[in-house]
């Protein structure tokens, strides 16, 4: 038998070529005689445009078009709202271009064609735009507040939408309090950022009438739908195909944007291939943004901390428009009481529009915030009932044989309420402490208060339902001439390791070494059954269809070469790429000769053919070739749907220290434990996670949108948004749980966005812990500056 | 004093660089940067644009064995120079250089679009340093703080700069 390979640490089969410099990235596709396109932005946030000239950018040398919202004939339209709610009062989504108006910085104006780069961005600075500009609100509380100025006159309020949700009886919950403790957290407003920004090309084919469009999405079948309706074409003669992708994180899922819009229209004008190539720095006022919510969020408790109730009313910045609805707010909602019984709880939400780029999700998609608010939360409350802020998190946990445990009416965004699944806290919680050795920090502690040395322990608990639905499916298919096998499902990849992964999963069904499965995802020419990747679901929900096509596929093979070897199903083994009677020493068949056995076809186009012609027929039939109901060759298609997400979880810690001068902070330590349930391969896990957590870092520490007042991005390149460069990233020492998911057959829970969720509160409560001998106040906001901190210390000075 | 003369953004000059061994003559426009050059010119498209700022060093290459950003280096600069890309990195026979092999070995790429240049960055550190397998992490750290990783939290490249150490030491 060979080894399993779900659950080992397999090296990546998509490696090779990504180390040798041949991905194919967007920009990598080589398109003879390609135009390249270039959008002109708008540079003020909210303005009537009262005069665009692009007579001057149209006449320079090199230029073939410069598209205005005039040019756009029937795509001069609203964009479609993706994911409608009913709570969304008033949605609003742009045109490809604006028309007479714009409302954030970054805006497209006018799409440049021309016949490279250079001279497109020449000619985007000719063009003439004079603005009527309105007052702008940037603030996310004086937006929402009345008399703001309004983002969009017909929307009163700038509320899009609004959604009160509540599960038990919050009122009696805190009637019955011995303690009531708020708080009020805030979250700032960040970007992706992934290293490859957004990227379209976009060819028709004259001879037969399709387009193709290459584009860096991480939903190539939803765009494939979004174009095929906007250019009123069939499914079919549109192919949609995410190359290889430079880093996703969310924003990528969000479609069409302008680009994918006006490249494939200039390429149909222009009958040649057109590309568009985001820069950096419109990467940062072009690409979706999020994060920027602010909690305030209460907890009854008895003075024991049990916890009775729950209640958070947040404010969510949708930016300028809200073409992804209320995703990020809704699942922030839903994640409101983290892994806790917290049987009542009310969370009432409302989208807010501001003068700025749109909103979608950003990997942990509201769950970061809601995570900040909540253990924020629950450190203030043990702070105030003097309680040991490990000990009142113990008794708050949902208990193992509590699973699976609903929260009614809390509906999650699959449209059913939470159910977490499975989960063993108290174990994930006890593996902490005992790693960080918290007694013995404790001493330490002291000791270093006593040199003058600041110290502080900071822990996060979190949850994240993961896995959404509705479906994915899998294809496998055995190649009949070299019997590799090929796998495909409806997602893409940006980095996560699905060539590997499904490989292995597939592997050991059908008993092939794990570079010998090809994974091709991500192209709508090759299958176009799903949905796309997000909400750390592609594991689950393919992995667990690409698990049950590889089951049906591998009956196939026993039933073929048992019938091959005239032997009986029940003996047949598959193991090494090839199918033979158990215990027989025999060679049996390979699983090319099965494949091509399987067909019934005229040629032997090599030796594996020739040879499978030696053998008994693969398939018992006296009638047709084919008989009624077969198909030939060896091959399956199944499709998985969750009944609910599944909830993974986790808790980090860490131990920091604070210089009380500069407020520069060192982290000793940092500890995460998690439990994603049966792992496929623990080295792509750990790579998930220690991403998540550089993620993470850059939240607590750095990473924040400035806008101005007048809604212009101030920091907008690399050079003044930090991100995390490995100076500023611990190192992060991974504890393992595995609690399988009772949902799907394989047992498995999603990680993708896990890592980032905790980190600010985990840094937020370390340092607190830190500075508590300088009675610091509670922190409440993200990210940390030492200039921050500083207020935080002396607001605590001022309290006195 | 030297005469000035009119800025011709797309007067054409001719270059000669020997790029990953092998001698090219090409035609370019002043204002053409090397990394365009490599990618859309010779289609040497391994080498990644992450910022064209010189701030992500996705663009690194070797220029006359030393890093460099091609994002912030024009064409014309290098005539006459010796270029080494990601394409150059492996040896002849196709076997993997040492950091290749140590970043697939220690699982240092996620989406793959920092590799490159962070592989070149590397490379151009194994040749500077040569106790890298034993030096602390923060050290390391210092070392390749001049790329960007937005996917593997660095932890796995550290540790891949380490095991290119002892397979270079194990080689040579
Ligand atoms: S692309 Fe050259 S440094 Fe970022
Ligand atoms: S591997 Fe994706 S940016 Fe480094």
């Amino acid at each position: 038998m060979s080894t399993r390979q779900f659950g080992a640490r397999v090296q990546r089969n998509e490696d090779d070529r990504l180390i040798r410099g041949k991905g194919r990235y967007v920009d990598d596709i080589p398109l003879e005689g390609a135009l390249h396109g270039v959008f002109a932005r708008s540079n003020v946030a909210h303005a009537k445009i009262t005069r665009l000239d692009v007579s001057r950018a149209a006449a320079l040398p090199g230029v073939l078009k410069v598209y205005t919202h005039e040019d756009l004939g029937s795509l001069d339209m609203k964009m479609p709202l993706l994911i409608p709610h009913p709570c969304i009062t008033h949605g609003r989504t742009q045109y490809p271009l604006a028309r007479d108006e714009v409302f954030y910085v970054g805006q497209a104006i006018a799409f440049v064609v021309a016949v490279d780069r250079y001279v497109a961005e020449d000619a985007a600075l000719l063009i003439d735009v004079e603005y009527e500009t309105l007052p702008v609100e940037i603030d996310l509380r004086r937006a929402a507040e009345p008399g703001a100025p309004l983002v969009h006159a017909d929307v009163p309020g700038n509320i899009a939408a609004n959604l009160v949700q509540e599960s038990g009886d919050v009122a009696s919950a805190f009637a019955k309090a011995d303690h009531i403790t708020s708080i009020t957290v805030h979250c700032e407003r960040s970007t992706a950022a992934p290293m490859e920004c957004l990227a379209t090309a976009a060819r028709w084919d004259e001879v037969s009438g399709e387009l193709t469009v290459w584009d860096g999405t991480q939903a190539p079948i939803g765009l494939r739908g979004a174009l095929a309706s906007l250019f009123d074409l069939d499914e079919h003669a549109v192919r949609v195909i995410a190359p290889d992708v430079g880093g996703g994180f969310g924003p990528k899922i969000h479609f069409p944007y302008a680009n994918e819009v006006l490249v494939p229209l200039a390429a149909r004008e222009f009958g040649r291939p057109v590309k568009w190539i985001e820069d950096r720095s419109e990467n940062f006022v072009h690409m979706t943004h999020e994060r920027l919510q602010i909690h305030d969020i209460e907890l009854a408790a008895t003075r024991d901390g049990i916890v009775l109730g729950l209640r958070d009313r947040f404010l969510h910045d949708t930016g300028a428009f809200i073409p992804y609805g209320i995703a990020v707010a809704q699942v922030a909602s839903c994640q409101i009481a983290g892994p806790y019984r917290i049987p009542n709880i009310l969370v009432e939400f409302s989208c807010v529009y501001t003068p700025t780029v749109p909103v979608t999700p950003y990997r942990g998609c509201g769950r970061p915030q809601a995570n900040f608010a909540i253990e924020r939360a629950m450190d203030q409350l043990a702070d105030e009932l003097g309680l040991d802020r490990f000990e009142i998190r113990r008794r708050n946990f949902i208990q193992p044989e509590e699973f699976p445990y609903t929260r009614p009416n809390l509906i999650f965004a699959d449209g059913l309420p939470v159910t977490h699944d499975s989960g063993e806290y108290e174990q994930a919680l006890r593996a902490l402490m005992d790693a960080l050795d918290v007694d013995a920090f404790k001493a330490d502690q002291q000791a270093a208060l006593e040199q003058g040395r600041y110290l502080g322990l900071g822990l996060s608990f979190y949850v994240e339902g993961t896995g959404l639905g509705p479906y994915e499916g899998g294809h496998v298919r055995v190649h009949p001439i070299t019997g590799k096998v090929f796998v495909n499902t409806g997602l893409t990849t940006q980095g996560q390791g699905h060539a590997t992964v499904f490989a292995q999963i597939v592997s050991d069904q059908l008993g092939v070494a794990v570079e010998d499965v090809i994974v091709v995802e991500g192209d709508t020419g090759v299958y176009d059954w799903g949905v796309g990747t997000f909400a750390s679901r592609a594991a689950v929900v393919s992995g667990s269809a690409v698990h049950k096509a590889a089951v049906l596929a591998r009956k196939q093979l026993i039933d073929a070469a048992a019938n091959m070897l005239e032997a009986n199903p029940d003996d047949i083994e598959l193991s090494d790429g090839r199918a033979f009677v158990a215990g027989s020493g025999v060679d049996g068949v390979t699983l090319a000769e099965i494949a091509t056995a399987s067909n019934p076809l005229r040629y032997a186009f090599n030796k594996a053919a020739e040879r499978a012609t030696q053998f008994a027929p693969a398939a018992r039939s006296d009638g047709p070739p084919l008989a009624e109901g077969a198909h030939p060759g060896i091959e399956a298609t199944d499709y998985y749907a969750p009944p609910h997400a599944t909830w993974a979880y986790g808790v980090h810690g860490a131990i920091v220290e604070v210089d009380p001068m500069t407020y520069g902070i060192k982290i000793h330590r940092y500890v995460c434990v998690h439990d994603c349930g049966n792992m496929i391969n623990p080295m792509i896990v750990e790579g998930q996670i220690a991403g998540g957590v550089a993620q993470g870092m850059g939240g607590a520490f750095y990473e924040k949108l400035e806008y101005d007042e007048d809604g212009a991005l101030r920091n907008a390149s690399f050079m003044d948004f930090l991100i995390p460069y490995a100076t500023e990233i611990p190192h992060v020492e991974m504890i393992h749980q595995e609690t399988p998911s009772p949902l799907n057959p394989l047992g498995i829970k999603g990680v993708g966005e896990a890592g980032t969720i905790p980190v600010a509160q985990v840094i937020a409560s370390a340092i607190e812990d830190a500075l508590r001998p300088l009675e610091i106040a509670p922190i409440r906001k993200v990210p940390l500056s030492p200039s921050l901190l500083h207020s935080y210390v002396t607001e605590a000075g001022l309290r006195k | 004093m030297t005469e000035t003369t009119e800025f011709e953004p797309n007067a054409l000059v001719r270059i000669n660089v020997e790029v990953n061994g092998r001698a090219v003559s090409e035609e370019v426009s002043t204002r053409l940067l090397l990394s365009d050059f490599l990618r859309h010119q010779l289609r040497l498209t391994g080498t990644h644009v992450g910022c064209e700022h010189g701030v992500c060093g996705a663009c690194t290459v070797h220029i006359d064995g030393t890093p460099a950003r091609s994002c912030l280096t024009l064409a014309v600069q290098v005539d006459g120079c010796s270029i080494r890309t990601v394409e150059g990195l492996a040896n002849a026979d196709g076997s993997l250089h040492p950091v290749q092999q140590a970043f697939k070995e220690c699982h240092a790429l996620q989406c793959g679009f920092c590799t490159p240049g962070f592989m070149m960055a590397v490379a151009g550190l194994l040749d500077e340093r040569d106790d890298l397998r034993t030096a602390e992490d923060d050290s390391i750290r210092e070392d390749i703080a001049g790329n960007v990783c937005r996917c593997t939290g660095y932890m796995n490249i550290v540790s891949a700069v380490r095991r290119a150490a002892e397979l270079t030491n194990e080689k040579g």
